[in-house]
Parts: structure tokens; sequence; C-alpha cells
């Protein structure tokens, strides 16, 4: 590349750092104070220590930090891995419009939330010690999901990459990053299978600590079923969202193919809760739950399996029979609560029920601002994306080639070798 | 399926073999290794009368804060091992009186936080200790896996530690015996290889059937542990877990272990295929 072409960018990305559009919207507002405490709290957090930001002890080494940001944010994000498989492997092009906000919102999500586990990490400095050998304790569930996570953001970095390019204006580049999405899409469905089931593993070991109504050796195989659905969910709600804010960026086509998109994830939303519950019902039998429902613990067991996922299913299946996008929406919402609660529950709740209710964990004020800070970066660092990428609206040049197409059938061709992503 | 397809494929099996190797699980089980045997301690809680030299000793050993000794009042609440303070003993009424009981790391066999730890900061020594290094990162899935509870970390520090009983590792390696052990008046607390340490706990319970309750607490317990207990009372009154199990904690992870590199060969082969399969003619 000669120097010329290289400053022209380095003058564009300074142009694209700029905010774009009105800067006091309500949003920016609330969120904004928000993030500016949390990153104040997060350097009180890394100069005072974990005890004077958080309500963790030695009885419950794990809060909400691990429950929320990396559990739940792991699980949210699957819905990336899905996607790929759907659009890439089975070649679906029904799905092809929300493909490049979802791998964006899945690498957003792997670089925010689980990055919050740097937060959490007592010894945070040492946090680059199992990959650079200071040791390998590769026969640690964890060492395994840790290598995963990092590789895992690699490979989203990868298949994000075209859009980059795209952005950028380097053709040449582009075409090269796009022969790479098969293999990275490959590579990633095979790690986020290992590292979904693999926060499942990590819980193993806690036997005898873990409820018996939630603990069984199927752990593995739930979270990775339940991350399915949670990252389907997740492209829904996001979705819905995305589709009313940034509204004036979407073309004709993306507009008419919403429904259609949106009614699709729910199917298989149910179909995936339901094999989720029946996954659940072979583990109750299995280790004899109907001894401990019968008690608060049990109750509370049935609100999560019934409310917050059978109930969810029910109204998935009826708002993909009625062609009701509220029932699907308001669905994808208590699957996602659902999610929350069961991650929860294996990290604080059902973990340890037997201890006193005064020696029990809940959040501080301050984890909690924390992670709600986390969360509106996410979402700032994903709106800043998409108001500078063509990550919603179409790349200039396939709308070009488009036009030029003479059939339905030879533009969406068109549209799928341009796009690439 | 031309010869470049075909050599992408056995590629993909190849990385997927080579893996296997990585993160078989062969050496995730400490053992009794190079013809040595686990060291322990046997605690005989029938012999103790709750003077707590042990923890004077442990404290003083560590470079720990000294515990003030002497004050009864202080069984009244149950205590568990701390950041401070490596060992505790607490004091339980029973049918036949009060038992005194120490409570520290169990030196297990097979330990849970071992193969939790992903930096091996958490180490089995071949002799028998549990002991932990500084390259630890502080994830504390070691708390959250412990059966017995026993890592402590020192939450109030920006530079924390995990804190938990070392079985004397140091003094070991001068050739002394635990400080604990060293300082018990009454013999209740008794250091050796753990299959001596068996054979003594069998003979006392022979010897005074109507004194011990007939269990060696660890023989057995989540796979074996180095310290040992006898009782007069079954160990649950006496503050143990006796639901915990007689396999080692690190086999919960295997099965989760071994499928790892059965889908690192399968899954990139079938995925590969199936993305063959439906490829387009026009896309070539």
């Amino acid at each position: 590349m000669e120097k010329g072409r290289f400053r022209e960018i380095v003058a564009f990305v300074l142009q694209e750092l700029k905010p774009k559009g009105k800067i006091l919207t309500p949003f920016n507002v609330i969120t904004a104070p928000i993030i500016v405490l949390g990153g104040i709290l997060i350097v009180f957090r890394l100069v005072k220590g974990l005890g004077a930001t958080t309500n963790l002890s030695q009885d419950f080494p794990w809060g909400i930090w691990i429950g929320f940001d990396v559990m739940t944010g792991v699980a949210f994000a699957g819905g990336a891995y899905c996607l790929t498989f759907v659009v890439y492997i089975l070649r679906s092009e029904k799905y092809h419009p929300i493909i490049r906000a979802t791998v964006l919102n899945g690498l957003l999500a792997y670089i925010f939330y689980a990055g919050a586990i740097f937060l959490d990490l007592g010894r945070w400095w040492n946090i680059f010690n199992p990959i650079i050998g200071n040791k390998f304790g590769y026969n640690s569930v964890l060492f395994l999901v840790a290598w995963h996570f990092l590789l895992y953001m690699l490979t989203e970095l990868t298949e994000f990459s075209p859009v980059i390019a795209e952005w950028l204006g380097l053709e040449r580049v582009r075409k090269v990053l796009n022969s790479l999405t098969l293999g990275a899409v490959i590579f990633g469905i095979t790690l986020s299978t290992l590292h979904q089931s693999g926060l499942g593993a990590l819980l193993l070991m806690a036997k005898g600590k873990i409820h018996p109504l939630w603990y069984s050796q199927f752990i593995p195989v739930l979270y990775l079923v339940s991350s399915v659905f949670a990252g389907l969910s997740m492209v829904i709600f996001e979705g819905s969202i995305s589709h009313r804010v940034f509204r004036h960026q979407l073309d004709e086509e993306h507009h008419r193919a919403h429904e259609e998109i949106l009614i699709g994830l729910g199917r298989a939303c149910a179909v995936t809760m339901f094999a989720y519950l029946f996954l659940k019902a072979l583990v109750f039998v299995h280790e004899h739950g109907w001894l401990y429902i019968n008690s608060p613990m049990g109750y509370w067991y049935l609100v999560e399996v019934i409310g917050l996922v059978l109930i969810p299913a029910v109204v998935f299946s009826f708002g993909v029979r009625a062609r009701n996008l509220f029932a699907i929406k308001a669905a994808a919402l208590a699957a996602m609560i659902g999610i929350i609660i069961n991650r929860f529950n294996y990290v604080f709740i059902a973990y340890k029920w037997y201890l006193p209710w005064g020696q029990r964990y809940f959040p501080s004020w301050m984890e909690i601002v924390i992670t709600m800070a986390i969360v509106f970066a996410e979402i700032w660092a994903f709106r800043w994306v998409v108001n500078r990428m063509p990550v919603l609206r179409s790349s200039p040049h396939v709308a070009h080639e488009a036009a030029e197409g003479d059939n339905v059938i030879g533009r969406e061709v068109t549209q799928w070798k341009a796009s690439g992503m | 399926m031309d010869r470049r397809d075909f050599l992408k494929a056995l590629g993909a099996g190849m990385a997927g073999a080579a893996l296997l190797d990585l993160f078989s699980p062969k050496d995730l089980f400490a053992k009794e290794a190079e013809g040595k045997e686990f060291f322990g301690v046997l605690v005989d809680t029938t012999r103790c009368i709750g003077c707590r030299s042990c923890e004077v000793a442990c404290a003083e050993a560590h470079g720990l804060p000294v515990p003030e000794v002497g004050d009864e009042s202080i069984f009244r609440t149950l205590r568990k091992p701390s950041a401070t303070q490596w060992t505790v003993v607490n004091r339980y009424r029973t049918e036949k009186g009060d038992v005194f009981v120490k409570t520290q790391c169990m030196h297990c066999c097979q330990p849970a936080c071992v193969a939790a730890c992903l930096v091996k900061a958490m180490q089995k020594h071949p002799e028998g200790h549990v002991t932990w290094a500084k390259n630890c990162m502080g994830c504390r899935l070691c708390m959250f896996s412990c059966p017995f509870d026993i890592p402590k970390f020192e939450y109030d520090s920006p530079t924390p530690t995990i804190q938990k009983c070392n079985l004397c590792w140091d003094r070991y390696k001068k050739g002394e015996i635990p400080a604990c052990v060293e300082a018990c008046p009454q013999e209740a607390l008794l250091f050796g290889p753990r299959r001596d340490l068996l054979e003594e706990a069998r003979a006392r319970i022979y010897q005074h059937p109507d004194r011990y309750y007939h269990h060696i607490y660890g023989e057995h317990e989540v796979g074996g542990t180095s310290f040992l207990y006898l009782s007069p009372v079954p160990f649950e009154q006496i503050g143990f877990r006796t639901d915990l199990g007689t396999k080692p904690y690190p086999e919960y992870t295997t099965g989760f272990l071994y499928a790892v590199p059965f889908v690192f060969v399968l899954w990139p082969s079938i995925l590969l295929g199936m993305g063959m399969a439906t490829k387009r003619e026009e896309e070539d």
C-alpha cells in the first residue's frame, strides 16, 4: 500500500471517531453517568481489592460478575455460533440480513462481558499466565475455557473483519479476509460447543454444594443446549431494538425480511426449549428430583423450569403459529430472564443453599453499577460500529451490483457473493 | 471431493488429533508417584483436650497473627479456618461428652483444587502436601470446588493470596514435622506415611472398640485424604460431611475432558462436510 493511501485511511478513521448524530438523547443522558461511575468504581476495585467493592465472601467466591457477566453473557452471545452455522454451513439465505449484527454482538459480548472476568480475578496481573505457560494447567476445565475465550474472540474478529475492511474501503484486503470466513465459522462453532458446555463443566466439582435439583453430571449438556435458545432469544431481543433504533439504515428488503426472521428464530427457540425441557425431565428422574421438590428450593426450581422455560416455550409456539411478533418478543425476554436465573442458581443461589440467610450472597451496589456500566458500554460500542460500518445497511457496492442484476435470483446471488458475511 | 478438499479435511482431522494429546487428562490424578507414600496426619479426637496449642504453633510457624488461648468462651461458636488462621479447634457437645475437632486442609489424595487450577498454582506434591504458588490468577475456582471449603482468599487486599494449610511444606523440606503435630501435648496428632497412619488408626479401634466409632474419616472419603480422623461418635455429630462419597473429585470432570478431543476431531470434519454438501455450483 502506498503512503498516501495509508494517510488517507488514518484521516478517515480519525474523522469517524467523532460522535455522530444528537448527543443529548435520553439513552445517553441515563447511561453516560453510569458508565463514568462504573469506570471510577473499576479503578477503586483495582486499587482497594475485591472486599471493598463486592459482597463476595469465603463461602461465596463467585457473584454476579461471574454469574451474570461471564456465565450469562457468554450464553447470550451464543446466537453468533448458531446463526453462523445456519448461514455459512446450511447456507440459508433467510438469516443473511442479520448475520453481521449477530456476529458483531457476539464479538462485543465476549470482549466486554467475558472481559469482565479481568475485574473478578483477584490477581488480575496474572491473567495471561495460562496463555504464556506460567503454567499450563491443561487438566483444568477452566484452562480449556480460558483458551477458548481467547481463540473465539480472534475467530469472531476474523468473521467480522470483512466488514471492517469494507468500511475502510480496502477491497483487496476484504477479499482475502472473506476467504477465511468458512474456516473461521467451523473453528468458531467447535470452540463454542466446547466452551459453552465447559462453563457448565466448571461447576461439576461443586458436587454437594449445589442443590441436587440443579446438580447433575449433565450440566455441560444443559449449558450447551440452553445457550442455543439463550443466544437466539438475544438475537430476537437485539434485532427488535436495532430494527427500531437503526430504522433509517435498513432498506426495503431488510424491513420485509424482519418479520419472517423473527418468526423463524421463535420457532427455533421453541424447539430447542422443548428439547431442553425433555433433558431437564430426564435429569430430574435420574437424580430422583421428587425427593426435593416439596421444599422452598423445590418451588424455586419450578419457578425457573416452568415459569421461565416451559411458559416461554409455549408462548414462542403460540407466537409462531399466530404470527404474533409481540408474543415472540415477550417470550424471548422471559427466556432470557430464565437463563439469568439459571446461571445465578448455579453460581450463588442453589450453590450452598443450606447456609442461613445472613451468610448468603447478595450483590453490592458497586457490583451492580459496574455490571450495568459494562452492559451500557457494550451497547455504546455496538452503536458506534453500526453507525459507521456496513453492519445493518447493505454495503454500497452490493446495492450497486444488485441494481445491475436483472432478476431476483441474480440479485440474491450477487448480494450473497458480495457481502460474504 | 478433489485432492485439495481431501487434504483440507485431513488437515482438520490431524489438528484435532494433535489436540487430543494436549487435552487428554492423563495427568489428572496425582499419583503416589516415584514409589513415595503420601505423608499425612492422624487426628485422634478422643485425645484432644482443646488446648489450641496447634493453633498457636501454626500461626507462629507461618507468620500469622497468633491467637489468644485460654478463653473457653471461644468454643461457644463454631469457627472455620480463615485467611489468617489456617487451623482452628472446635468443640462439639455429644452423648460421649465434649469432643474437640481440629480443622484444616485435608490434603486430599486427588484434590479438587488442584484439578480446578488452570495455572497449576495449586499443587499436590508426591510427598502429599497440597501447596499454593504465586502464579495464581485469583479466579477462586479452587474455593468453589473444594468439598471441605478450605482455600481462603484475602478479599481485603489489592494483592490477594490464597491462604490455607500447606502441611508445613517448608518445615518438611528441612526434615521437620508439622508445627501443629510437634506442639500437641496430648499426642492427638501423629505425622507419618499415610499407610502407617491407617494401620495405627485401625489398631487403636481394635484395641479400644468402645472408645472409637468404627470408621476412619479420610480413608475413602473423596478418594482418600492425607489427614485422617478418629472419633468417639459418628462423624456427622462433630461437623463432618458424610455425604461426599468416595469418588475422587477430579473424576467428576473426566467425562467432559475426555469428550473434548472427540469434539475437536469430529466437529470440524462434520461441519466441513456439511459445508461442502450445501455448496452451490455458481459459487466456484
